[in-house]
């Protein structure tokens, strides 16, 4: 028995290793259902997107939905990097969410490759060597627009945002590149869905521009009541609120905003343009700014497949820490932290036909570093 | 502060409590007629906006698509209770609660399925847009306005119907004793589905009017279930009056709490600290009150304490 036991176990051990060797397996754990489904389906469709193009055998994605709870994603990578035996982990939407997974995962030796969610924690003192965050360290577009608040004459900005950790990244962020003063700074609620009470507020006070970070639902909301109230002080925000798939749903309340973002579905390099023009045919809508970071992502592993052997860690990660792939955004490289080092471009809200979009105003801050990569030792 | 800033956001409170009471006067009135816990009662304002963006974005009509809500959001509420609900009535409320959850969930990734991931459009009609004057003035939301109008106007409607027609003596009877009622001859599987039904109705169309200012997505519903139960259990449960001032009162409470407590923070604090803990005390400023309330009347303002 004990001998049985022990075969079947060697057996499967080769059988892992073997499978191993052949390619690279990938677990996306993103939110697929519930409030913030629409980001984390744009991220997995931009991925898949790029998988499907390359069309690569050595390639075996396995997707898994973690609801937008911390618990359920701690327990999906525990699944995935024991049982599954993935090499790379990506898909997480949410700060929160990344705080409770990429620590772990990347201490157990898996490269974890951020499509979204970019906490200060692990830009800074918490940065591996295993973890790179493909889209933006989460200051990086509130940044821009406090410097696009300041170039375009604003001098006293109303800010506001949700109480919650990015929240407070998104408004560090504003102040550290804004040069003028604050008529107020309000924290809302995570998921508040009026914001009659804040825009009173902004109406009594001697604000002359609004800047705001509400992802999601909540800054569709605020937009509709915003251009209800008849408080008409120009809007700056980061491109979150503003995105493909919330555009349509604000209407014509959000024509005319300012918002920065690293990518624009009108960026002119080619590899920008073929994916536009295919992620329309394939799923017949057009891009947000989550499905570029999306491609860029799967796009960004397949060239370091193309170098190295995952197995061969320090040879993969040399090849991830050069980035040659296309960027959609254009050139594309990352920092000393593993965070890209990258142009933020400011966009306003357009109306081409029915489709509200955007394009390309500005350039905000042009090869722009993250501020916490002096804190990063590795 | 001024006044004006004052008034302003006294009127928002209010305008925030009507739309409380439409959902919880369903919630109210099915747990007080039926016994029964429904978790599902945000569903139903979910359905009740998607079924307004559908019908707006079909017909170009704003009023359409709120009758369109009313009759979507009854319908799924007829059907919910006569499939599922029913079988609960004599369960006890850990297995109302399981199985109302689980129609969260099916009617989310319903929604999902049928509408996609996505918020739909919808947007208030044009001649309820803009800002109209009050005295003093002060400038005020038109379409607030009517909301607050168009919830005075259904809560007293209640009042009447609760108070002086056949189905108000019976939903009163139902209250008091169920069996009893039912012993008298009265229809009692009728009497809940059409209580059930107007409960789905009120939800979904507080859905389709806030839709209009707030996102319409799937999950829409679930934080405004949590405050009207909040609302039902410091007003009393089972009754209309206590749903409608404890409305008003988590409405109001809410809305100067957010404005208020950070000020009142930054008379001894730095600005900075003084946000911060102001608005994390004042989203926790509803719970206290109804900690507050139920250390006083444990069954609620309004509760007959049965």
């Amino acid at each position: 028995m004990k001998l049985k036991q022990l075969i079947l176990a060697a057996s499967m051990g080769l059988a892992a290793a073997a499978a191993q060797a052949e390619g690279v397996k990938v677990g996306m754990i993103t939110t697929l259902s519930g409030g913030g489904a629409g980001l984390g389906i744009d991220v997995r469709d931009g991925f898949m997107l790029a998988v499907k193009q390359a069309g690569r055998s050595d390639l075996e994605v396995v997707i898994e939905d973690d609801q937008r709870k911390p618990d359920i994603a701690v327990q999906l990578a525990d699944k995935m990097i024991q049982s599954e035996k993935v090499d790379v982990l990506t898909g997480i939407i949410w700060s929160n969410l990344a705080m409770a997974v990429v620590p772990a995962a990347t201490a157990q030796g898996k490269f974890y490759l951020s499509p979204n969610a970019g906490p200060s924690p692990l830009a800074g003192k918490g940065c591996h060597p295993n973890y790179f965050n493909v889209a933006w360290q989460n200051d990086n577009l509130h940044e821009a627009a406090g410097g696009y608040a300041s170039d375009a004459g604003h001098k006293k900005a109303f800010i506001l945002a949700p109480n919650y950790p990015a929240g407070k990244d998104a408004l560090t962020g504003f102040k550290r590149f804004f040069k003028g003063e604050l008529a107020g700074e309000v924290y809302t609620k995570l998921g508040q869905t009026d914001y009659a009470a804040e825009i009173a507020q902004i109406r009594a006070s001697d604000a002359d521009s609004v800047f705001f970070f509400l992802p999601g639902g909540m800054g569709i909301s605020f937009l509709k009541q915003y251009a209800d109230s008849g408080v008409d002080l120009p809007v700056v925000g980061p491109a979150f609120s503003f995105d493909q798939g919330i555009l349509q749903a604000v209407g014509a309340a959000a024509l005319g905003v300012k918002n920065t973002s690293q990518w624009s579905k009108d960026l002119g390099n080619a590899a920008n343009e073929a994916f536009v023009a295919s992620f329309q045919s394939e799923y017949g809508r057009l891009p947000s700014l989550y499905a570029s970071q999306g491609f860029d992502t799967a796009n960004l592993l397949m060239s370091a497949m193309d170098a190295a052997d995952v197995n061969d860690q320090d040879a993969f990660r040399a090849a991830l820490e050069a980035a040659k792939f296309d960027s959609v955004r254009g050139d594309f490289k990352f920092g000393p932290n593993h965070h890209p080092i990258q142009t933020i471009y400011v966009r306003e809200v357009i109306q081409e036909g029915d489709v509200f979009t955007n394009k390309i105003v500005a350039v905000g801050l042009k090869d722009h570093a993250d501020a916490y990569a002096a804190d990063c030792k590795m | 502060m001024s006044t004006l800033l004052l008034i302003e956001q006294t009127l928002n409170g209010l305008q925030f409590g009507v739309m409380l009471f439409l959902m919880a006067a369903g919630l109210t009135l099915i747990f007080g007629v039926m016994g029964l816990i429904n978790l599902a009662h945000g569903s139903l304002y979910m359905v009740g906006a998607f079924a307004a963006a559908a019908v707006a974005a079909a017909t170009g009509s704003f009023i359409l698509a709120l009758i369109g809500s009313l009759i979507a959001a009854a319908l799924a509420g007829v059907i919910v209770e006569m499939t599922v609900i029913r079988r609960l009535y004599d369960r006890d409320h850990l297995d109302q609660v399981l199985a109302t959850f689980a129609l969260i969930l099916i009617f989310s990734e319903g929604t999902r399925w049928v509408f996609g991931s996505f918020p739909l459009f919808l947007d208030k009609p044009a001649w309820l847009s803009g800002t109209v004057m009050l005295p003093f003035g002060i400038e005020y939301s038109l379409y607030r306005l009517t909301i607050i109008g168009i919830g005075l106007v259904v809560a007293a409607g209640l009042f009447w119907m609760i108070a002086r027609t056949r189905i108000g003596i019976q939903i009163r009877a139902g209250e008091n004793d169920r069996e009893m009622i039912g012993a008298l001859g009265v229809n009692i599987s009728r009497l809940y589905t059409l209580v059930f039904a107007l409960g789905a109705a009120l939800a979904g169309f507080a859905g389709a009017l806030i839709g209009a200012i707030q996102s319409v997505q799937v999950g829409m519903g679930e934080p405004v279930l949590i405050l009207a139960f909040v609302v039902i259990v410091i007003g009393g449960i089972g009754s209309i009056k206590g749903a409608l001032v404890g409305a008003i009162l988590v409405g109001l409470t809410d809305t100067l709490g957010r404005l208020l407590l950070p000020q009142v923070f930054g008379l001894f604090m730095e600005p900075s600290a003084a946000t911060s803990v102001g608005s994390s005390l004042s989203s926790m400023s509803i719970y206290i009150l109804m900690a507050g309330v139920l250390l006083f009347k444990p069954s609620g303002l309004f509760g007959g304490g049965h």
